[in-house]
C-alpha cells in the first residue's frame, strides 16, 4: 500500500467490498512512481463505490501504466500497446452492464494510440479513462513521448526534443462529443480521488489527465510544482470539484469553473502554469454510443431464427407447387 | 470528318423464323459504362433462370473505379451469366453471347480475350448517329473490326426503342436488354414480371409497371429482330433453393452463428457483406461497428469476444495486415476470434476488386511468433454461409482465432443452394456468469488437448487479468522458460486436438491415376470441371479441395500416394519454370504446394495465375495436359 493512501479515509460500506477486495500483488513500479497513487485512489473508488470485483474491468494498453489491472483484483485486459480504448469499448459494447476503466500511458494515448482515443472521445462509451501522463516512455526506457516538454533529453533526443509537448486536454476538448475532460495530479491524492469519482459517476466517456511522477526517467520534473502550491490551479464549482478545508488552505490558488462552459474549458485547458487541476468540462447529456447502438439486447434463437428465416424468404427459390410466402 | 460518311453501314440485322435450339449451357454477358445497370440485369437473368430449375453462376465484372470516364474500355462494368441444364459451379471459359452498351465497353471484353471466337455481339446502336463524329467513326470500325474477326454482330435500337417508353433510357435500359435476353432463352415471363416486381418492390406500382414495359419491349424487339432462340432444359428443384453472392451468404452465416457483433472497416470486397449485416443483423438484435480502422475493429472485436459474445470482424488483404497485431492477442489470451479475408489482389492496394488467394501465407504464419490460429477457406457459396457457422463453433471451443479466407470472386458471385434448415445448436451458448469453483486457475490448459476453460468477466470468483505477455496457468505474467513453453505448447496442441475430428479430404474423379490437382477455397468448381473434362478425353486426373488449410485433415498423405503426380492449382503467385533465372533452388511455389511440400515431402508441382480473374476451366485443363505431357503422360 502506498504513502498516500495511508492518509486517506477508507470508508468501507457494510458487509461490501472492501480495500482488499482489489487489491491484486504487489506493484512492481520504482519507487516514488506516480502510479502508485493512481493504484491507490483506483482501489479506493472501487471500495467506495462497491464496484463488484467480478463487474468490473481494467482494460490498457502497454508501458508501465498499463500494468494497473493486474494489480487490481477485479477481471482485467492488459492489451496491446495503444489497443486499450477499442478492446474497451468491445467489452463495453457486448456486456454494458460492466464497469469498465482504462489506464493508458501517454505514448500508449497520445502517440501509437491517438486515432483511437479521438475515437474514443467521439464515441462517448460509458468508460473512465486514467491517462497516466509522465511525459517520457517508462517501460521502454526514457525515450521522448508526445507530451516531453521541449529540450527534454532522452535517448532519442540526446539534443533535447525538437517538437513543442502535445496538450491532451486541448486536443479532448476539440473533438465533438466528448462529454468528460479532467485533469489530476498523483501528488495530491484527495484531489486524485475526487476527480475519479467524478469521472467514474459520470456517464459517457471520462477522460482524466493525471500529471503523474517518474521519478526514474524524469526526476524532478514536477518539483516545481510540487514546491509551489501557487502554481496549481484548482477548478472549482459546485458542480465540479469541492476542495476540503485542509486542501483549500494549502491550495489558495483556486477558480471557479463550470463545467458546462465549454469555451472557458478550453481556455483554461491552454494554460500550463500554473497547471489548472480539476473537472474541466462534463456534458452528462451527450448520449452514449452503447445506448445509441441499443447494446446489450436480449436475443431469443426464436428471435434469430424469425430474423433468419425473413431474409431466407426473399432469396428463396421455392420447388413447384409451393405457396410463395 | 467526312470519313464518317464513306464508311457504309453494315447490313447486320437478321430478322427470320425462330425455332428454339436446345442446348445444355450459355454463357452470357451484359456489359455497360458504370451506373448504366448491367449488373441488376444479368442479376435478374440469373435469379429468373434460377428459379426455372436451371444452375446458374453470375461473375459479377467490376471497374477499379466508381466512376470510370463513359465508354471507356477500362471502364467496363457488367456481369457474366452462366446458365446451365445442371449445377453450375463456376463462371466457365468464354462467353457465348454479349449484349453491350457501347462498344469501347465492348473492346475491354474482347481484348481481355474473354468472347468466344464467332460469339454473338447484340450492341446498342444509337452511337451510329451520334453528334460526335469521333463516337461515330469509333463505334463504326468497332462494328467492322467486329465483324472481320468473325463475331455476329446484332445491332439493337437500345436507346431508340426506350425513349419511347421513358424519359431516361439511360436508367432504363437493362430492363430492355433482360427483356432481349429472356426471349432468346426462353425464360419464363411470367417469373420475369415477378423479378421486376421483386428487385423494384421497394418503389411505387408506377416504376414497376414502366419497368415491365421496358422489358416487353426489349422481348417484343427480340421476337421481331432475331433470327435465334435457345432454350436450356431445367429440373426444378423438389427443395427451397436461395440464391445469393458469396458476401451476402457470409453475412448470413454471421447472424445463423448467433455471433452478436461485426465490427469492420470499410474495404473491397469485403464490405457488401457488411452493408448487408448493418441492414438485416441490426433487426435481430445483432450489430455492425464501423470502426476507426481495421485495427480497431479487431481489437473491438476482441474485447466483446473476451467479454463473452463472440465476435466477427470482416476484412480484406490490407486490413487483413493490420489486424495481425490484434490476432496475435487472441492467440496469445486465447480469445475466440473469426476473422473474415475477402482475399483480393496484393500486395499493397494491389486489385481491390480482383479476384486472388494471396493471403494463405499470411493467414497461417502471419503474427509475429509463434501463432497458432485456424485458417479455413469456403469453396461455393453455399459453404461461405456454412464456414462462419463452423467458424464461430470452433472458436469458442477451442479458444482460437479462426480466419476465414474468402475471395473477391465468392464475393459477388450467385449461385443457388439448398435452403438452410436454421438449428438452435448453431448458436452460441449464452455468457455464462456462474461463479467460478475456488482455485480455478485461468488458464487450466489440459496436458493432451491444451485446452482451457473460459472465465469471463462477470463471473464471480474468477478475477483475473489476461495479458498478450507470456502467462503461466493463473493468467500471470512469467519469464520462466518452462512457462513459456508450457504456453506455447497448449495453444499448439489445441490445433492437433482439432486436426483429429476433421474429415479426410474426398478425391473428385478417380480414387487414382496419373494427376492429382489440388486447390483451396474459390476455384473448386473450376477444377472439378476440369477434372471431368479431362477424363473424358482418357486422361487419369482426379482432384481433391481442401477446406482447412490450418489444420490439415489426416488423409492426405495417403491419397498423394495413389497418384503418380500431383499439383496444386491456386490463384496466386508462383515463379515460372520457364523464367530464365528460375531453378529448383529459388522457384517460389504457391502458397498450398508449399505447405504440402513441407509437409509430406512429396514433390507437388504447382500452377497458379494471378491475373485479377477467376481460374478457367479451360485453362486448368490446358495447364493440365501440358504437365502431364512434361511427364511423358498422354491420353
Ligand atoms: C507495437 C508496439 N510498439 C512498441 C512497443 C514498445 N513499447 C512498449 S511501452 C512503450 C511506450 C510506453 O510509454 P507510455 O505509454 O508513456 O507508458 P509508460 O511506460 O510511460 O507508463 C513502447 C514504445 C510495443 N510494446 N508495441
Ligand atoms: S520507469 Fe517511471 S513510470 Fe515506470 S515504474 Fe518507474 S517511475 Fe514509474
Ligand atoms: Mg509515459
Amino acid at each position: 500500500m502506498s504513502k498516500s493512501l495511508s492518509s486517506c479515509v477508507i470508508k468501507l460500506h457494510q458487509e461490501h467490498h472492501a480495500l482488499e477486495d482489489y487489491q491484486g500483488g504487489v506493484p512492481r513500479w520504482c519507487n516514488g512512481c506516480g502510479d502508485n497513487a493512481i493504484l491507490a485512489a483506483m482501489q479506493r473508488l472501487c471500495a467506495d463505490e462497491n464496484l463488484a470485483p467480478e463487474g468490473t474491468v481494467f482494460v490498457s494498453g502497454i508501458g508501465c501504466s498499463s500494468r494497473l489491472p493486474h494489480y487490481m483484483k477485479t477481471y482485467g485486459f492488459h492489451s496491446l500497446h495503444g489497443r486499450a480504448f477499442p478492446v474497451a469499448e468491445g467489452i463495453k459494447m457486448a456486456r454494458p452492464e460492466l464497469n469498465v476503466f482504462v489506464s493508458t500511458g501517454d505514448g500508449d494515448c497520445c502517440s501509437i494510440g491517438a486515432g483511437h482515443w479521438i475515437h474514443a472521445l467521439r464515441y462517448n462509451m460509458n468508460i473512465t479513462v486514467l491517462l497516466h501522463d509522465n511525459h517520457v516512455y517508462g517501460l521502454t526506457k526514457k525515450q521522448a513521448s508526445p507530451t516531453s516538454p521541449r529540450g527534454f533529453r532522452s535517448n532519442t533526443t540526446p539534443y533535447g526534443a525538437t517538437l513543442e509537448p502535445m496538450n491532451p486536454l486541448t486536443v479532448s476538448l476539440g473533438v465533438q462529443g466528448a462529454s468528460f475532460i479532467a485533469q489530476a495530479v498523483d501528488w495530491i491524492p484527495e484531489v486524485l480521488y475526487d476527480i475519479l469519482r467524478a469521472a467514474h459517476r459520470h456517464r459517457g466517456f471520462s477522460f482524466v489527465r493525471i500529471l503523474q511522477r517518474c521519478p526514474e526517467f524524469m526526476p524532478k520534473a514536477f518539483d516545481p510544482w510540487l514546491h509551489d502550491p501557487q502554481r496549481t490551479q484548482l477548478l472549482t464549482h459546485r458542480d465540479g470539484l469541492q476542495l476540503s478545508a485542509a486542501i483549500a488552505s494549502a491550495y489558495r490558488n483556486q477558480r471557479e469553473h463550470d463545467p458546462a462552459n465549454i469555451d472557458r474549458a478550453r481556455e483554461i485547458a491552454s494554460l500550463d502554469d500554473p497547471i489548472p487541476v480539476g473537472i474541466l468540462y462534463r456534458n452528462p447529456d451527450a448520449p452514449c454510443y452503447e445506448d445509441l447502438r441499443h447494446a446489450g439486447q436480449l436475443r431469443a434463437p426464436a428471435d434469430i431464427r424469425a430474423g433468419l428465416e425473413r431474409e431466407f424468404d426473399k432469396y428463396t427459390v421455392w420447388p413447384e407447387g409451393h405457396a410463395e410466402a | 470528318m467526312t470519313q464518317t460518311a464513306t464508311l457504309a453501314a453494315p447490313e447486320i440485322i437478321r430478322p427470320g423464323p425462330r425455332p428454339a435450339t436446345p442446348i445444355s449451357e450459355a454463357i452470357v454477358e451484359v456489359i455497360s459504362d458504370s451506373g448504366e445497370g448491367a449488373q441488376r440485369c444479368g442479376q435478374s437473368l440469373g435469379a429468373i433462370a434460377a428459379r426455372m430449375g436451371n444452375g446458374i453462376w453470375t461473375t459479377e465484372i467490376i471497374p477499379a473505379e466508381i466512376q470510370p470516364p463513359a465508354r471507356s474500355v477500362a471502364g467496363a462494368s457488367g456481369i457474366r451469366i452462366r446458365i446451365g441444364s445442371g449445377h453450375v459451379t463456376n463462371g466457365g471459359d468464354q462467353t457465348e453471347l454479349v449484349v453491350a452498351f457501347n462498344e469501347q465497353v465492348l473492346l475491354g471484353r474482347v481484348r481481355a480475350g474473354e468472347l468466344k471466337p464467332g460469339a454473338k455481339v447484340l450492341l446498342e446502336c444509337m452511337w451510329k448517329t451520334h453528334r460526335d463524329p469521333a463516337v461515330v467513326v469509333s463505334y463504326m470500325k468497332t462494328v467492322e473490326a467486329l465483324l472481320s474477326d468473325g463475331f455476329e454482330v446484332y445491332e439493337i435500337p437500345m436507346e431508340e426503342r426506350c425513349r419511347e417508353l421513358v424519359a431516361d433510357p439511360r436508367k432504363g435500359k437493362n430492363m430492355f436488354v433482360l427483356g432481349i435476353l429472356c426471349n432468346v432463352y426462353g425464360l419464363d415471363d411470367e417469373l420475369a414480371r415477378e423479378q421486376i416486381a421483386r428487385i423494384f418492390g421497394k418503389k411505387e406500382a408506377k416504376v414497376i409497371a414502366s419497368n415491365i414495359g421496358l422489358y416487353e419491349a426489349g422481348a417484343a424487339w427480340a421476337e421481331a429482330n432475331l433470327d435465334f432462340k435457345y432454350r436450356i432444359p431445367a429440373q426444378k428443384s423438389t427443395v427451397p433453393q436461395i440464391v445469393v453472392n458469396g458476401n451476402t451468404a457470409l453475412a448470413l452465416g454471421v447472424m445463423a452463428s448467433g455471433m452478436d457483433i461485426c465490427a469492420m472497416y470499410p474495404i473491397t470486397p469485403a464490405t457488401s457483406a457488411s452493408h448487408y449485416l448493418s441492414e438485416a443483423f441490426e433487426k435481430i438484435g445483432g450489430l455492425v461497428h464501423q470502426a476507426e480502422d481495421e485495427i480497431a475493429a479487431c481489437a473491438f472485436a476482441v474485447g466483446a469476444s473476451y467479454a463473452g459474445k463472440c465476435a466477427v470482424t470482416i476484412t480484406s488483404g490490407p486490413g487483413y495486415s493490420l489486424k495481425q497485431e490484434v490476432i496475435g492477442l487472441a492467440v496469445m489470451a486465447e480469445i475466440p476470434l473469426v476473422v473474415v479475408n475477402v482475399q483480393r489482389g496484393g500486395p499493397s492496394t494491389g486489385q481491390p476488386t480482383k479476384v486472388e488467394q494471396g493471403d494463405a501465407l499470411s493467414a497461417i504464419f502471419g503474427s509475429h511468433g509463434d501463432a497458432p490460429k485456424v485458417v479455413m477457406a469456403p469453396n461455393s457459396i453455399e459453404d461461405c454461409f456454412y464456414s462462419v457457422i463452423t467458424a464461430r463453433k470452433i472458436a469458442e471451443t477451442f479458444g482460437m482465432v479462426v480466419v476465414v479466407l474468402s475471395d473477391a470472386s465468392l464475393s459477388t458471385a450467385q449461385q443457388p443452394f439448398p435452403r438452410p434448415e436454421f438449428s438452435e445448436s448453431w448458436l452460441a451458448p449464452p455468457v455464462d456468469l456462474t461463479p467460478v469453483p475456488p482455485r480455478t486457475l485461468a488458464y487450466d490448459w489440459d496436458a493432451v488437448t491444451g485446452l482451457s476453460r473460459r472465465i469471463q468477466p462477470g463471473r464471480p470468483g474468477g478475477m483475473h487479468t489476461v495479458t498478450g505477455l507470456a502467462h503461466d496457468r493463473a493468467s500471470k505474467v512469467a519469464y520462466d522458460p518452462a512457462i513459456n513453453e508450457e504456453g506455447l505448447r497448449a495453444r499448439s496442441l489445441k490445433l492437433a486436438a482439432l486436426q483429429k475430428t476433421l474429415k479426410a479430404p474426398t478425391v473428385f474423379g478417380g480414387e487414382s491415376g496419373d494427376m492429382l490437382l489440388i486447390g483451396w477455397g474459390s476455384t473448386m468448381g473450376a477444377i472439378e470441371e476440369s477434372v471431368t473434362r479431362l477424363r473424358a478425353e482418357g486422361l487419369a486426373v482426379s482432384s481433391m479441395h481442401l477446406r482447412f488449410l490450418q489444420p490439415m485433415p489426416s488423409g492426405i498423405r495417403e491419397i498423394l500416394a495413389r497418384f503418380r503426380y500431383a499439383m496444386t492449382i491456386e490463384g496466386n503467385w508462383s515463379d515460372k519454370p520457364g523464367d530464365e533465372l528460375i531453378d529448383e533452388d529459388n522457384r517460389r511455389y504457391s502458397a498450398l504446394a508449399m505447405l504440402l511440400r513441407a509437409r509430406f515431402l512429396v514433390d507437388i508441382d504447382c500452377w497458379s495465375q494471378a491475373r485479377g480473374q477467376p481460374i478457367k476451366p479451360g485453362d486448368i485443363c490446358r495447364a493440365t495436359r501440358e504437365a502431364l505431357k512434361r511427364r511423358g503422360v498422354q491420353s
